[in-house]
């Protein structure tokens, strides 16, 4: 049988609904590969036994004829979800024994669809970072290389492991999470496609929260096709969040290869950072021909305070992740270093369990809501925050949705960004103003650089309406026919 | 605004975070250097905006105040560092 990692999920789907693999073939054949790949660290815990026991459950129903909409796909989740009875840590320290005795919403619903779980996978340490060396596994190995280089790059982050197994084939589709472009960035960083969906549309229950007014989970996938379809089962509202949105979730899946003839597209002359490589502008230019061609109406739109984004995002998200990670005290589950008293246990088991830039967030977000600083810092930062959603209010009255780059450079070397925190966080320049917006937006993989790495695109689209960035996605990836592969160069 | 290492120590004492004395001034001109770089959001006219604390429109839901859960103390202590029958064991906090 042919290598069967190396299809898409709807295909997947298909064979395994016409049996032509079974899903337990399937899964084997993903976790052969994910062992020999280790080299990637993608996988921060493999599941093998989980997995064949859900491939075989998948099995059993497709031959009573009873699949459910993703029985027996094979998915990675990222390790900020919580999985019953599967270690889940966040990539910290804090964490490093923890067994969730409940799954988290969105992985029960991928479960009640009938996928099949392979492990979990790496990240920046509790979601803070843009390349995955935070985490506390080490980082993760950017499938990709610069042509004629070995030199180690990063998938980006924090959805690192995500976007590298899904690249590898070392996954179907995985979860993954978003609070300043931590889905789109790895995805384009590897040549995947990601949607961070409207704040609300997927549940944040059972996910370890960071900026809880930020955090959105979504899909990393090989195909726009396959992101709608995993987004599907990931949405829907939760009585267990309460920002958990009340409303009905569209089949998405339908949207791709729908004509997108009389769309408006505005092109947010804003996103034009100084120092962008040509090739990120010129394939941007590509991008809106290809939206001409397709019969999209292309005009220019202003988002003034787009260059705030990025200071409010790192006064408010520091500030959210200071008070959500309070609870971790040692007293009821994780880490505790013993010794002295209450606040020497407090203070020491913190000090022991966060990493260094989890500890650098919570400093600022502790001295920004601090007596004295508050209003200067914190109030003003939401008020900006106002100012940014009112400039994406302001363009969408004019336009359907929006296109940007995705990320200000291609995939850099590990190592490269990580001794200045402030050059770190310009990675997220361009993803990080839908989150303070609460927009739904889509990374895909529009062509190579010189050096042969990918570079993606963004569409931002109105609250709710993803069904069309799936509409305009679709129709730029016939476009772009972007077929490129990594080379396998880290199988064991 | 800039913080010096004082600061940092208060603001990690906040945060019940321990550091080691050798790290505040390195700590200090770290987050001077992020703060130096938020504060060009003072560029921005905010006169009489409202501040954003949430991207949703609606107002919080409300439910009946029912227990929905629980009963499970097995499952609530199970990741406990240290536990004696249904209790969490913590340091001591009165002398």
């Amino acid at each position: 049988m042919s290598d069967l990692t190396g299809v898409t999920l709807k295909a997947a789907l298909e064979g395994l609904r016409t049996r032509a693999f079974s899903a337990e073939e399937l899964a084997k054949a993903h976790l052969e590969a994910i062992e020999a790949s280790r080299a990637l660290n993608a996988y921060v815990l493999e599941t093998p036994e989980k997995a064949l026991a859900m491939a075989r459950d998948s099995d059993a129903r497709l031959a009573r004829g009873e699949a459910r909409p993703l029985e027996g796909a094979a998915l990675g989740i990222k390790d900020l979800f919580c999985t019953e009875g599967a270690r889940s840590t966040a990539c910290s320290r804090i964490l490093e024994n923890f067994v969730p005795t409940y799954e988290s919403t969105v992985t029960a619903q991928l479960w009640r669809d009938g996928a099949v779980m392979l492990g979990k996978l790496n990240m920046d340490e509790f979601a803070m970072g843009s390349s995955n060396e935070t985490s506390v596994c080490g980082p993760v190995i950017n499938p990709w290389r610069s042509r004629g280089s070995n030199q180690p790059l990063t998938p980006g982050g924090s959805s690192g492991g995500s976007a590298a197994a899904v690249a590898a084939n070392l996954a179907l589709g995985a979860t993954a999470t978003d609070t300043g472009g931590s889905i789109r960035q790895p995805a384009s960083l590897t040549g995947t496609v990601g949607i961070k969906p409207t704040y609300g549309r997927c549940s944040r229950w059972g996910v370890v929260a960071f900026a809880s007014s930020l955090d959105q989970a979504g899909p990393i996938a090989k195909t726009v096709e396959d992101a709608a379809i995993l987004l599907r089962s990931m949405s829907g509202h939760d009585p267990k969040d309460s920002t958990s949105l009340p409303v009905e979730v569209p089949d998405f899946a339908s949207f791709v290869g729908r004509s997108v003839k009389g769309l408006r597209v505005g092109v947010p002359k804003e996103y034009r950072a100084d120092g962008m490589p040509a090739e990120i502008e010129s394939l941007w230019a590509k991008g809106v021909e290809w939206l001409k061609d397709a019969g999209c109406e292309v005009v220019d739109v202003s988002l003034p305070h787009t260059r705030y984004a990025l200071p409010t995002y790192y006064i408010i998200a520091p500030a959210e992740a200071s008070s959500n990670l309070a609870r971790y005290d040692g007293m009821r589950y994780g880490l505790r270093v013993d010794g002295g008293g209450l606040t020497d246990v407090y203070e020491a088991t913190r000090a022991a369990g966060f990493g260094r830039e989890v500890q650098r967030r919570i400093l600022i977000g502790t001295y920004v809501l601090s007596a004295g600083y508050y209003d200067a810092y914190y109030l003003k930062a939401q008020k900006v925050r106002r100012r940014i959603a009112d400039d994406f209010a302001a363009a969408f009255e004019r336009v359907d949705a929006l296109l940007t780059p995705t990320a200000p450079s291609a995939a850099f070397g590990l190592g490269e960004n990580s001794a200045d925190p402030v050059a770190m966080y310009l990675n997220d320049v361009f993803t990080v103003t839908v989150n303070l917006a609460g927009l739904p937006a889509l990374s895909l993989p529009a062509g190579l650089d010189a050096q042969g790495l990918p570079l993606g695109l963004q569409l931002i689209g109105r609250s709710l309406d993803e069904g069309t960035l799936f509409q305009l996605a679709g129709a730029m990836e016939s476009a772009a026919a972007f077929d490129h592969r990594p080379q396998a160069w880290w199988r064991a | 605004m800039s913080i010096d290492a004082a600061m940092v120590r208060k603001v990690a004492r906040l945060a019940r975070l321990r550091l080691d004395e050798d790290r505040a001034p390195a700590l200090a001109a770290e987050l001077s250097g992020i703060l130096a770089w938020i504060e060009q959001l003072d560029e921005v006219d905010t006169e009489g905006v409202q501040p954003m604390a949430s991207t949703e429109a609606v107002s919080l839901p409300m439910r009946e105040d029912v227990v929905t859960d629980g009963g499970d103390p097995a499952k609530v202590l199970a990741n406990a560092p240290k536990t004696d029958r249904n209790f969490f064991v913590v340091p001591k906090v009165v002398e």
